[in-house]
C-alpha cells in the first residue's frame, strides 16, 4: 500500500525522523492559513499525488504549472493551491492520464547545503531490508543507478537489531557528511530503519535527503510503501489509504479474491496462477496481439469469481476479445467449465471467447463447453490458444 | 535417485486440521507419499484422515520420525511454523502457504539458515518426486518419472511446463516451486548445485520470472558449475514496469529484473532458452541434443 507524502512524513516524525514544519491543504484558504501559520519568508506548496516527478510535472489543464512551487506569501500560496487542487498533475511517473491533486502539502522552506538519496528496500539477494544512499540527491536515482552506479552505497541491516552504530557513520561518510553532521546523520539513519521494521514498510524513499547550512538532516519528501502482507499487525494505517488513487477495477478484482492488472492492449486474458498468467500475456505478444490485462483467478476460482473476472474484463472497452487459460491442478477443469458456461450467459459476450483448458478433468470440462451451446472458440495447446485469440481480437 | 524428497520421506503436515491442510494431505497420501502425521497447537490426540495430530512438531518428530513438514498455517503464524520445524529437526521444510509478510521471512531465513534445514517457499506449489512422494498442491498425473529436474518460481507454470516434459516422454527427477515471494528458503543456486550432484538428473529446466536478480545470477553459476544440459524460459516479457504481477516478487523496479535482461544473460552463459511459454518442452530437447 502506497500512502501520500504528507501521511508518510507524520510517520517520519513521529519516529523521530527529522522532517520540516508543514500542513496538508484541501482549500487555497487553507494553504494561505498554512503559510501563515509556518511564519517563514516562504514555503513550498507540493501536490499529493501517489507518484513522483511531481516538481517537473505540468498540470494537463494549466501547462506552466508545475506540480511543486516555491512561494513567498500567503496570498501566492493560495494562488498556487488554488491552480494546483482539483487539476490534473501529468509526471513521468503517472502515465499521459495523470493524477487528480486532491491535497497540497505546505512546508517551510530551509537552507539547503548539499541534496542527497535515501532508500530502503527489501532485497531479494541480501534477504532482508538493504539501505540504498548516494551523494547525488535530487536526480533521478535510477539514472544514477544507470550512468554512475559507483555513485551508489549499499548497506544491509538486520531485522531485529537493526542499522547499528558503524553502519550509520560508514553511510554518513560515504555520503560526504563531515563533523558533528555525523552524530546526526546516525541518529536519522537508526531510527528511519527502526521505523522501517515497527510499520512492516517494503519500501521507504527520501529524494532529496537534505543537509542544510546549519548541519541538520532533513526528509525533503517521503515515500512510504507498506507490505500489504502484514497489514493484520497494522490496523491503524488502513485508514490512510487513499481510494481515490487507486484503479477501481483493480481495487474491485481484489474485494472478490482476484489478482487484476489493467493494461494498454485490446485481449482480456482470465489465467489461474500468476506465471502462467503473465506466460499468457507473453504470448499473446508473441503472437502479434496485445494483453488488455493480467488476471489471475488463482487456485480455487468459483462460478462467482469467473462471473465477476468477466465482468471487470468486458467492462475495459478496449477488450476485443477474451482468453480464458486454465491449467487445472486443485482446480478441476469441469468446475472451471462449468464456470465459464455460468458466467457467460449472465454476463451477455458481445466479443469473442477463446478457452484453453489443460489439466485434471480435460476431456470431460471440454466436452462440456462443446455441448453446452455456448459460442467458444476451444484451442488445443498454448500456441493454438494465442493465435486464434490475436486472430479474433483483429 | 532425486533431490529433497523421495519415497522413503516421512512427512508431516503443519495446519492439518484445516480445511486446506486436510484436502491436501489427502491428495498427497493418495499419490503415494509418506503421510506420517500433523500439527495443530492444542488439538494433540485427535486424528485427521486416520494420521495422528500432534501439539507440537517436537512431539511428531518423536513419535513419527518425521523427516519433512509441509506447512499451511496462515500467513500470521506461517514464519513461527517454520521456526518450530527448523527447531524440531526437521529437514525438509516446505511452506506452501501465500502472504507472509516479508520482514517475518527475513527473520526466519536467517535462523532457518543457521540450522542446516532447507526451506522451500513460502507461497510456492512444493515439490515432487515423481511415482515417490509429493509434498505439496500440484496435480500428481502431469508428471512421470524420468531425467529432468525442474524448478519454477511459480505453480501453474511449473503444471505446464511438466507437462509438456510428460507429452515429450521426458520424465522429471523432481519438480520443485521454489515460491514467488521476495525472500524464500532456497535459491535457484541452490538448487542448481542439489541436481547437479544427483545422478538421476540428466538435464535441469529452469523457469524464472521478472523481478530481483536471481536468473542473472544463476545464470553465471550455470556457466562456471552446472555441466549437465540446462533450458530456460522466464515469464513477464510483456509486463509493464512498475506493475505486480500477482507475485510479489514479480516487478520490474528501477528499470531492473525484466524479462530481456534475464534472457540475454541466460543466452550470454550458454543455456538454451524458450522464448515462448509453449517451447519449455522443446528447449530441454534442445539442449539436451547439444550437449551429445
Amino acid at each position: 500500500m502506497k500512502i501520500h507524502e504528507y501521511q508518510g512524513k507524520e510517520i517520519f516524525r513521529r519516529s523521530g525522523v527529522a522532517v520540516p514544519q508543514g500542513f496538508v491543504a484541501n482549500t487555497p484558504q487553507e494553504a494561505a492559513e498554512a503559510f501563515k501559520k509556518l511564519g517563514g519568508p516562504i514555503a513550498v506548496v507540493k501536490s499529493q499525488i501517489h507518484a513522483g516527478g511531481r516538481g517537473k510535472g505540468t498540470l494537463k489543464e494549466i501547462p506552466t504549472q508545475r506540480g511543486v512551487q516555491l512561494v513567498k506569501s500567503a496570498e501566492e500560496a493560495a494562488k498556487v493551491a488554488e491552480a494546483l487542487l482539483g487539476n490534473t498533475l501529468v509526471t513521468i511517473q503517472t502515465g499521459e492520464e495523470g493524477k487528480k491533486v486532491n491535497q497540497v502539502l505546505v512546508e517551510a522552506g530551509c537552507n539547503i547545503d548539499r541534496e542527497l538519496y535515501l532508500g530502503i528496500v527489501v532485497d531479494r539477494s541480501a534477504k532482508g531490508p538493504v539501505f540504498m544512499v548516494s551523494p547525488e540527491g535530487g536526480m533521478n536515482i535510477e539514472e544514477v543507478a544507470e550512468h554512475t552506479p559507483d555513485r551508489i552505497f549499499y548497506e544491509k541491516f538486520d531485522v531485529d537489531t537493526g542499522l547499528l552504530g558503524y553502519q550509520a557513520r560508514k553511510l554518513a561518510t560515504l555520503l560526504g557528511i563531515k563533523g558533528k553532521s555525523i552524530g546526526t546523520a546516525e541518529k536519522f539513519f537508526r531510527a528511519l530503519a527502526k521505523m522501517f521494521v515497527t510499520y512492516d514498510c517494503s519500501m521507504v524513499e527520501i529524494n532529496p535527503l537534505v543537509v542544510t547550512k546549519e548541519g541538520d538532516l532533513l526528509a525533503l519528501d517521503a515515500k512510504v510503501t507498506f507490505d500489504d502482507n502484514a497489514g493484520f499487525r497494522h490496523p491503524d494505517l488502513a485508514e490512510l489509504r487513499d481510494m481515490s488513487e487507486e484503479e477501481p477495477a483493480e481495487v474491485r478484482a481484489a474485494e472478490s479474491g482476484l489478482s487484476y492488472v489493467k493494461l494498454s492492449g485490446n485481449i482480456g486474458c482470465l489465467v489461474n496462477g500468476a506465471g502462467l498468467a503473465m506466460s499468457t500475456m507473453d504470448i499473446i505478444k508473441l503472437h502479434g496481439g496485445f494483453p488488455a490485462n493480467f488476471l489471475d483467478v488463482g487456485g480455487g476460482a468459483n462460478v462467482e469469481q469467473v462471473t465477476e473476472a468477466f465482468r471487470i474484463l468486458l467492462a475495459d472497452k478496449n477488450v476485443k476479445a477474451v482468453l480464458v487459460n486454465i491449467f487445472g491442478g486443485i482446480m478441476r477443469c469441469t468446475t472451471i467449465a462449468g464456470a465459464v458456461i455460468e458466467a457467460y450467459k449472465q454476463v451477455g459476450f458481445n466479443v469473442p471467447l477463446v478457452v484453453r483448458l489443460e489439466g485434471t478433468e480435460v476431456a470431460e470440462g471440454r466436452r462440456m463447453l462443446a455441448e453446452s451451446g455456448v459460442d467458444i472458440i476451444a484451442a488445443e495447446g498454448l500456441t493454438d490458444a494465442a493465435k486464434k485469440v490475436v486472430a479474433a481480437a483483429g | 535417485m532425486s533431490i529433497l524428497i523421495n519415497r522413503d520421506t516421512k512427512v508431516i503436515c503443519q495446519g492439518i486440521t484445516g480445511k486446506v491442510g486436510q484436502f491436501h494431505t489427502k491428495g498427497c497420501l493418495e499419490y503415494g507419499s509418506k503421510m506420517v502425521g500433523g500439527v495443530t497447537p492444542g488439538r494433540g490426540g485427535e486424528q485427521v484422515l486416520g494420521l495422528p495430530v500432534f501439539d507440537t512438531v517436537r512431539d511428531a518428530v518423536k513419535q513419527t520420525g518425521a523427516n519433512a513438514t509441509m506447512i499451511f498455517v496462515p500467513p500470521a503464524g506461517a514464519a513461527d511454523a517454520i521456526l518450530e520445524a527448523a527447531d524440531a529437526g526437521i529437514q525438509v521444510i516446505i511452506a506452501i502457504t501465500e502472504g507472509v509478510p516479508v520482514l517475518d521471512m527475513a527473520r526466519a531465513y536467517k535462523i532457518v539458515k543457521q540450522t542446516g534445514s532447507v526451506l522451500i517457499g513460502p507461497n510456492c506449489p512444493g515439490v515432487i518426486t515423481p511415482e515417490e512422494c509429493k509434498i505439496g498442491i500440484m496435480p500428481g498425473f502431469i508428471h512421470k518419472k524420468g531425467p529432468v529436474g525442474l524448478l519454477s518460481r511459480s505453480g501453474t507454470l511449473t503444471y505446464e511446463a511438466a507437462w509438456q516434459l510428460t507429452n515429450l516422454g521426458l520424465g522429471q527427477s523432481t519438480c520443485v516451486g521454489l515460491g514467488g515471494d521476495p525472500i524464500v528458503g532456497t535459491s535457484q543456486i541452490e538448487l542448481l548445485a542439489m541436481f547437479e550432484k544427483d545422478p538421476a538428473t540428466e538435464a535441469i529446466m529452469m523457469i524464472g520470472e521478472i523481478g530481483g536478480s536471481a536468473e542473472e545470477e544463476a545464470a553465471a553459476y550455470i556457466k562456471e558449475h552446472v555441466t549437465k544440459p540446462v533450458a530456460a524460459f522466464i515469464a513477464g516479457s510483456a509486463a509493464p514496469p512498475g506493475k505486480r504481477m500477482g507475485h510479489a516478487g514479480a516487478i520490474i523496479s528501477g528499470g531492473k529484473g525484466t524479462a530481456a535482461e534475464k534472457f540475454a544473460a541466460l543466452e550470454a552463459a550458454g543455456i538454451e532458452t524458450a522464448r515462448s511459454p509453449a517451447d519449455m518442452g522443446a528447449a530441454i530437447q534442445r539442449a539436451i541434443a547439444k550437449k551429445k
